[in-house]
């Protein structure tokens, strides 16, 4: 009959609306600003900076590399390297970034630096409140701003971070596997012949360096970089950083070792 | 006492003109009636707006507005402050002076109306003869706004809610005509006082409400639907349609005279409410004989109120229309049930008392509520669409 559907919808909505006074599970939203839904792990927006310990600027991964910078469609990363060196997270004396701005007004959150990174230095955060009344200087984030603690990573990603940390630690062992064998090599030849090996430090130290390239990867015997400025792609900085990991206590010598100068 | 409660208002403005001499007494009188109308019923459409945002949010399963304020109940005084702070704009190629006056039209003809309406026991402004008649004459009126606003703006949006606006109250104005007529043929006056006191006796302790007899609940509901497409509410809010026209004849308005219209819309609504109750529902009478100690204010705005709550209600549940169906269903059902009913009503009135009378009427109604309800209203068909021409 004519109406029966109304009359039907009528008492579907009194029951809802007295339902959503006795049960709780009803209701489909909740108070925003007071309580929040956990963010789904794959959520993400603007992107971080990872460091590792407690003091954000000696722990930051970031060499300043400047890969990102390079890759990231709508520009919105700002790097400029240091003139100085730290050491990362191997020991390795390593350019950081002087500055490292990301300008969030422009950011698409592609998470395409996050990709490209050979250092997992940048994540992407799940922070979203970011509204500010200045819109030029509240929107460009420094480096200070964005650097976040590998905790806090753990925290927003559980399942990412822990892959990543694998991953670090696994390099992280490698190369000290290699340097304890460049030692015990070094030692052993210089043990067999004590009285040649005297010629100038920096040779011999080239020399050691050569050494555990050859051994490992005996088709690839990389040349000592700084030569030229092709030092920047991920694969070739995997097998520098073993090359070079053996000559790291000899101070006089690396100058120009690591990332291409600009 | 229940009587001194019962006239409280109408004592209390003897009273007052008691201070005055004798020729300012009448002028004054109407000053603060007026005053009290004016005053009044805004507040209870701040007071509805709210109850309808916690209303609907409920029967969707949210909590609605709850921030200004406990429980959010003066967001209203936030909405009005927002309104009258923002600014005023007209549109360059609008016509000024027809875009200013269409709001301040709709809002004096929604309020005229309540001049005529009985609000209690001797509360009533103007007890005119053809009250009946100034009520309609007035709320056709609001017509006249609604396509000044939607002309004067120059904006497509506005110019299609106010021709879709137009068309639908004049369509289911011819039926709240019709299902109203019925109440005069019975009480033989046009005026809503004596409207009221034509229902104003009890058998039993029960009332003898129009809506009690065969006819007379057939003329509510079709005024009842009438009725909410009058003031363009949901299911029939196809004027202001915001999924397809913005915000339909209102479009092109801003700050306080969207208030204007948001108010006039509402004001119709508790007017709308108001007549339908005081001629099906007795007015200001109580439902049963022994709470006739409660004054009869308090009845009329507490069926005033209900009816509100079911606006809302009917809001929160029914999806709007299509302008067919909106179409068909004025011409191609009210129209006819309106129809038919004068002629029961007729039949009701000749037959003498007797439950034959009561057999008959009702019997005839369902019989034509059925037959009309299964065939006029059938579902079309609707196939693949096939052109002549353009094959």
């Amino acid at each position: 009959m004519l109406g029966d559907g109304i009359l039907k919808g009528l008492v579907e909505t009194a029951r809802n609306f007295a339902g959503s006074y006795v049960s709780k599970e009803r209701m489909t939203t909740v108070e925003y600003p007071e309580e929040r839904l956990p963010l789904p792990e794959a959520a993400r927006n603007f992107p971080f900076l990872v460091y590792d310990g407690d003091d954000w600027e000696k722990g930051l991964r970031c060499v300043a590399c400047q890969i990102c910078e390079k890759e990231c469609p709508p520009k919105c990363i700002y790097i400029e390297k240091s003139k100085d060196k730290k050491p990362d997270y191997v020991g390795k004396p390593q350019i950081y970034p002087a500055k490292f701005d990301i300008d969030i007004s422009v950011c698409m959150s592609c998470q395409i630096c996050v990709e490209v990174c050979p250092f997992e230095a940048i994540k992407m955060d799940t922070e979203f409140e970011l509204a500010t009344d200045d819109r030029f200087g509240g929107l460009l984030l420094d480096r200070k701003q964005l650097s976040r603690s590998n905790e806090y990573y753990h925290q927003i990603h559980p399942t990412e971070a822990s892959e990543v940390d694998a991953r670090l630690a696994e390099e992280k062992a490698k190369v000290e596997a290699k340097a304890k064998a460049a030692a015990e090599a070094a030692a052993a030849k210089a043990a067999a012949a004590p009285v040649e090996a005297k010629p100038a430090p920096a040779a011999k130290a080239a020399e050691i360096a050569k050494a555990p390239a050859a051994a490992t990867s005996p088709a690839a015997p990389k040349p000592l970089p700084g030569t030229g400025s092709d030092g920047t792609a991920p694969m070739s900085a995997e097998d520098k950083k073993a090359a070079e990991t053996p000559a790291k206590p000899d101070e006089g010598e690396p100058k120009a070792q690591g990332e291409p100068k600009e | 006492m229940t009587d001194r409660l019962d006239q409280i208002f109408v004592l209390l403005k003897h009273w007052l003109l008691g201070y005055l001499p004798e020729s300012w007494q009448t002028p004054v009188g109407v000053v603060i009636s007026v005053v009290c109308i004016i005053g009044l019923y805004p507040a209870l459409f701040a007071i509805t707006t709210v109850l309808e945002r916690k209303g609907v949010a409920r029967i969707q399963n949210r909590l609605g507005p709850n921030r200004v304020g406990p429980y959010g109940i003066l967001q209203p005084m936030a909405d009005g402050i927002k309104s009258l702070t923002k600014e005023d704009i007209v549109p360059t190629s609008a016509d000024a002076v027809v875009h200013f006056l269409a709001p301040v039209i709709l809002v004096v003809t929604v309020f005229m109306g309540f001049a005529v309406l009985p609000m209690g026991r001797n509360m009533v402004l103007v007890d005119m003869d053809a009250g009946l008649l100034f009520y309609f004459a007035m709320g056709a009126s609001t017509e006249l706004s609604v396509f000044m606003a939607g002309w004067s703006s120059r904006n497509k949006y506005s110019l299609l809610g106010a021709m879709r606006a137009v068309a639908q109250m004049i369509s289911y104005e011819v039926a709240l005509l019709l299902s109203s007529v019925v109440i005069v043929m019975m009480t033989g006056s046009l005026s809503l006082v004596k409207i009221v006191e034509a229902q104003n006796h009890y058998s039993y302790g029960f009332p003898h409400w129009f809506i009690f007899t065969p006819w007379g609940l057939a003329a509510f509901i079709m005024y009842a639907v009438a009725g909410t497409a009058e003031t363009n509410r949901s299911p029939f809010d196809l004027p202001e349609g915001e999924s397809e026209l913005v915000a339909g004849y209102h479009t092109e308005y801003s700050g306080f005279k969207f208030a204007l219209f948001f108010l006039g819309e509402y004001v119709a609504m508790f007017s709308i409410s108001a007549l339908g109750s005081t001629l099906f529902l007795g007015g200001w009478m109580a439902p049963l004989s022994v709470l006739q100690v409660v004054p009869s204010w308090i009845w009329f705005f507490g069926k005033l109120f209900v009816s509100m709550c079911v606006f809302i209600w009917l809001r929160g549940t029914l999806p709007r229309l299509r302008q067919d169906q909106l179409m068909n269903f004025a011409w191609k059902f009210v129209l006819p049930m309106c129809l038919l009913n004068l002629f029961v009503a007729g039949l009701w009135r000749f037959m003498g008392d007797g439950w034959l009378r009561w057999l008959v009427c009702s019997a005839i109604l369902i019989l034509a509520y059925v037959s009309i309800g299964r065939e006029g209203m059938r579902r079309q068909k609707f196939g693949p669409r096939s052109y002549r021409y353009a094959e």
